[in-house]
């Protein structure tokens, strides 16, 4: 157990520097910059018009519809690591598991294909 | 070991922390994004407890992917959140009734717990060697002996797949695709007439020419791509031929 | 590992495959009727398969083929090819016709198979998920109209929270009792160990997961909105074959590895079947939509199949299975009547629309009167004989209170089908004649009809099968 996180010691030195180094550069503007905020300077700004709505605005289900299958995807590349790994121990059948695993879900990319799933029109 | 439990309290605690900001936040993006740092801090506890591909896992797929996916959802419902939260106020003694009650249910069960004095060893974690990583150890029981269960997950995802065209994707016959197929196939002769005009006839003796033969460019298939049919903006094919000439 | 023991989903998944296939590859014309047909022939195969394939466990403890398995499977099948058959003409009708209605539920078909032949409590949950997930994918299959989105939505908003509850329950039995294969808990629960109390909320929480797939109530809020917002096909099918695997599951579970628990969840049961029964029939008088009605006549019917696990009982089991077989047919043929709803080209869904009907339509309007008084429990049609098992399993197991409130919510029940028997015989017709009934919908309802009225000749040999499978689950 003890080990295991050990094994995590670089990442964390990585995580530390990196939260320094950002931890600079953001105290370091707000340090050395000039700053002289007043209302009219920090209101946004548009033509001279107030703003009118949200800065926000909807999106289009075609998002949507790619970023689903993208997980989904995702999740099956999930699968691929501990099978890669332990591709000796589990032999033959293992890999024809892996195989027909990716045998249905090509069927699934056949059909988004040629449904024009992955066309942007 | 301490620097274990200073690990477990702090990812504990954020985790918590920015579960309950999740809820309370004032705007959903915030809310999303507070989420990601929940999942960041639920890998940590993976780790602590020795559960590496976990860890990876709810990296990977929970912040790459269903992250994003959220955000997605958020920017694309359009809801007014200030009018959900309205009701949130008008509900909330209910709720808190609700909440008490089952706080104190809770509190009489494990006032009876029974803590198993010899917990039941794990089945499938035996017989492993020391040594092995968390992933292999997985990847030795998942492709082999767990087979049917991959395999139906593999089917579950196909099913998700299937649901998400099914329900979102919409054939637009205004847009136009590129064919590139099509363009390959397209030969001279499908879209240019050549013909001998007459010299000194002028433009109205020619005209009348390429009138009755309807026109000098006779575009079929539109450049490969797949032309305007049924659509909401489609247009008379006398318009269309009529804007083809204008082109030539 | 005994491969062929899964033989009949192996098959029937490649099936599966093979039909989304043929149908995104086949461009001319909307393969919807090809793969429909195509489906149904897959069904047929899968049910061979299935009365052949061998008994025994395998896949490490995950898979079990017994008699109850075969049992259940083959009533899934068969709801399942009735769904079909009925969503051929409505589906064109209504202008959804597309070729991934037959694929996907082909797919929530394969969820009920694993569903019936799970022998631990991850196959459980993935049977539930694929055959959960199918459906709500086609509870929203007509998504231009908002009624079926809002349905679709709904189901899967709450589906998600049943299976997280399941999912946490399972967590929990498997943190107490070290296994989730059901033969291992059966040892761990046999043991003598002092019982934890973390194993028994686990139990309950799978009880309340697939209460929630049942519809049973204080569970059951999703299922009026749903039934009736989802496409009438669709609502035929999820009335019908998810119902029988969920069943499945309960049974299964409460049987094996928690037989021994039976003092731990026989009065859980006993008081969600009571209640199930009162709110399907008291709920369903004011029902103006003959969809929203057939939702809380689920709902009670789901209450009386669950009186026989309640008893805990050999014939309390073959009880509850006769009564699933004589649901699914009732269910199958009402929901052809109902399909057959259509003036001038347009579905309708109200009770008043049927007014006059036997003078207009009198083959239908008997059909429909033969399903009604069925599911009422009148002698002898079908759904009397299911009703009478249950009964007399509860009153042998001493279950006084649960048979007397079935008898009266039975007579509850009489009320509101008898309603619409005399819409359609006594009051007068509003509107002309329905449009001219589409041949799969005669179809569906006369071999149904037919079943529901000579169910009394079959009544040995589904009773024979119901006692072996019964025997299977408790052996």
């Amino acid at each position: 157990m003890h080990t295991l996180l050990t094994d995590y010691f670089p990442i964390l030195v990585f995580i530390v520097i990196a939260a320094g180094v950002s931890g600079a550069m953001l105290g370091g503007s707000l340090l050395a910059g000039w700053q002289k905020p007043y209302p009219e300077k920090v209101s946004a700004y548009e033509c001279g018009f107030e703003a009118f709505d949200d800065a926000r605005r909807r999106f289009d289900v075609r998002f949507y519809l790619v970023s689903i299958l993208f997980i989904i995807f995702d999740l099956e590349v999930a699968f691929l690591f501990p099978w890669a790994i332990s591709l000796g121990h589990i032999g033959m059948f293992g890999f024809l598991s892996m195989l027909a695993f990716l045998g249905v879900l090509t069927v699934g990319f056949v059909y988004e294909w040629c449904k024009g799933a992955l066309d942007w029109e | 070991m301490i620097l274990t439990q200073i690990a477990f309290y702090l990812f504990a605690t954020v985790l918590v922390l920015s579960a309950a900001m999740v809820v309370s936040a004032r705007n959903p993006v915030h809310a999303v994004l507070f989420l990601i740092l929940g999942f960041f801090n639920a890998a940590g506890l993976f780790l602590i407890a020795g559960a590496e591909f976990l860890a990876m896992i709810l990296v990977i797929v929970y912040v790459g992917a269903v992250a994003v996916l959220f955000l997605f959802v958020v920017m694309m419902l359009d809801v007014n959140f200030t009018q959900l939260r309205e009701g949130v106020q008008r509900y909330a003694p209910v709720g808190a009734a609700i909440g008490v009650v089952l706080l104190a249910e809770l509190v009489f069960t494990v006032a009876r717990w029974q803590v198993v004095p010899h917990p039941a060893p794990i089945a499938a974690g035996n017989g492993l060697p020391p040594g092995i990583t968390n992933t292999e150890a997985l990847g030795r029981l998942i492709y082999t002996d767990y087979v049917f269960l991959f395999q139906a997950c593999g089917l579950v995802l196909m099913v998700a797949m299937i649901g998400a065209i099914v329900l979102t994707l919409r054939e637009r016959p205004s847009a136009k695709r590129q064919d590139v197929s099509k363009q390959h196939a397209r030969m001279p002769a499908d879209t240019m007439e050549m013909m001998s005009l007459s010299l000194g006839a002028g433009t109205t003796g020619n005209h009348a020419l390429a009138a009755g033969r309807d026109g000098f460019l006779r575009p079929h298939d539109g450049y490969g791509a797949v032309a305007d049919e049924g659509g909401p903006g489609v247009r008379a094919p006398e318009d269309h031929e009529a804007d083809h000439h204008h082109g030539a | 590992m005994n491969w062929t023991l899964a033989l009949p989903e192996i098959v029937l998944s490649c099936s599966g495959l093979f039909i989304l296939l043929f149908g995104v590859l086949q461009k001319r014309s909307e393969p919807s009727f090809a793969c429909t047909m195509l489906t149904l022939v897959a069904f047929l195969v899968t049910g061979i398969l299935v009365v052949v394939a061998p008994d025994g466990a395998g896949y490490h403890g995950q898979f079990v083929n017994d008699g109850f398995s075969r049992f259940m499977k083959i009533l899934s099948l068969g709801a399942a090819g009735l769904a079909a058959i009925l969503s051929l003409d409505y589906n064109r009708q209504e202008k959804t016709a597309r070729f991934e209605f037959p694929v996907l539920l082909l797919f929530s078909t394969l969820g009920t198979l694993v569903m019936a032949s799970s022998a631990n409590l991850m196959t459980l949950y993935v049977g539930l998920e694929l055959q959960s997930l199918a459906i709500y994918i086609l509870c929203a299959f007509a998504r231009d109209e908002l009624t079926s989105a809002e349905a679709g939505l709904k189901y899967f908003v709450l589906g998600s929270l049943a299976s997280g509850l399941l999912l946490y329950g399972i967590s929990l039995v498997y943190g107490f009792a070290g296994t989730m294969e059901y033969a291992g808990l059966r040892q761990v629960l046999t043991g003598g160990a002092p019982l934890a109390a973390g194993l028994v909320i686990g139990l309950v929480f799978v009880i309340v997961g697939l209460a929630f797939k049942l519809s049973m109530a204080p569970f059951h809020m999703w299922t009026p909105d749903v039934y009736q917002g989802s496409p009438t096909s669709v609502t035929a099918f999820l009335a019908g074959a998810p119902k029988a695997a969920a069943f499945a599951l309960l049974l299964r579970v409460l049987a094996q590895p928690f037989g021994h628990l039976a003092g731990q969840w026989q009065l859980l049961i006993e008081i969600v079947a009571i209640a199930t029964m009162f709110l399907g029939s008291l709920a369903a008088i004011g029902q103006r939509d003959i969809k929203r009605l057939m939702a809380y006549s689920s709902i009670g019917h789901m209450g009386y199949a669950a009186m026989g696990i309640a008893s805990a009982t050999d014939a309390g089991i073959r009880g509850t299975l006769v009564y699933l077989a004589t649901y699914l047919i009732m269910n199958a043929g009402t929901f052809g009547c109902i399909l057959a709803m259509r003036r001038r080209g347009r579905a309708l869904t109200r009770i008043e629309d049927l007014a006059g009907l036997g003078r207009t339509d009198p083959t239908l309007a008997v059909l429909m009167a033969v399903f009604m008084f069925s599911m009422a429990g009148v002698p002898p049609l079908a759904g009397f004989f299911g009703k009478l098992m249950v009964f007399a399993a509860a009153v042998q197991a001493g279950l006084w209170v649960l048979a007397a409130v079935g008898v009266v919510t039975s007579v509850i029940g009489l009320f509101y089908y008898w309603r619409i028997v005399k819409v359609m015989f006594l009051d007068a017709p509003v509107a002309g004649a329905f449009d001219h009934r589409a041949p799969s919908l005669s179809f569906v309802s006369a071999v149904t009809g037919v079943a529901t009225v000579l169910f009394l000749l079959v009544l040995g040999p589904v009773t024979g099968a119901a006692q072996a499978a019964a025997a299977a689950l408790f052996g």
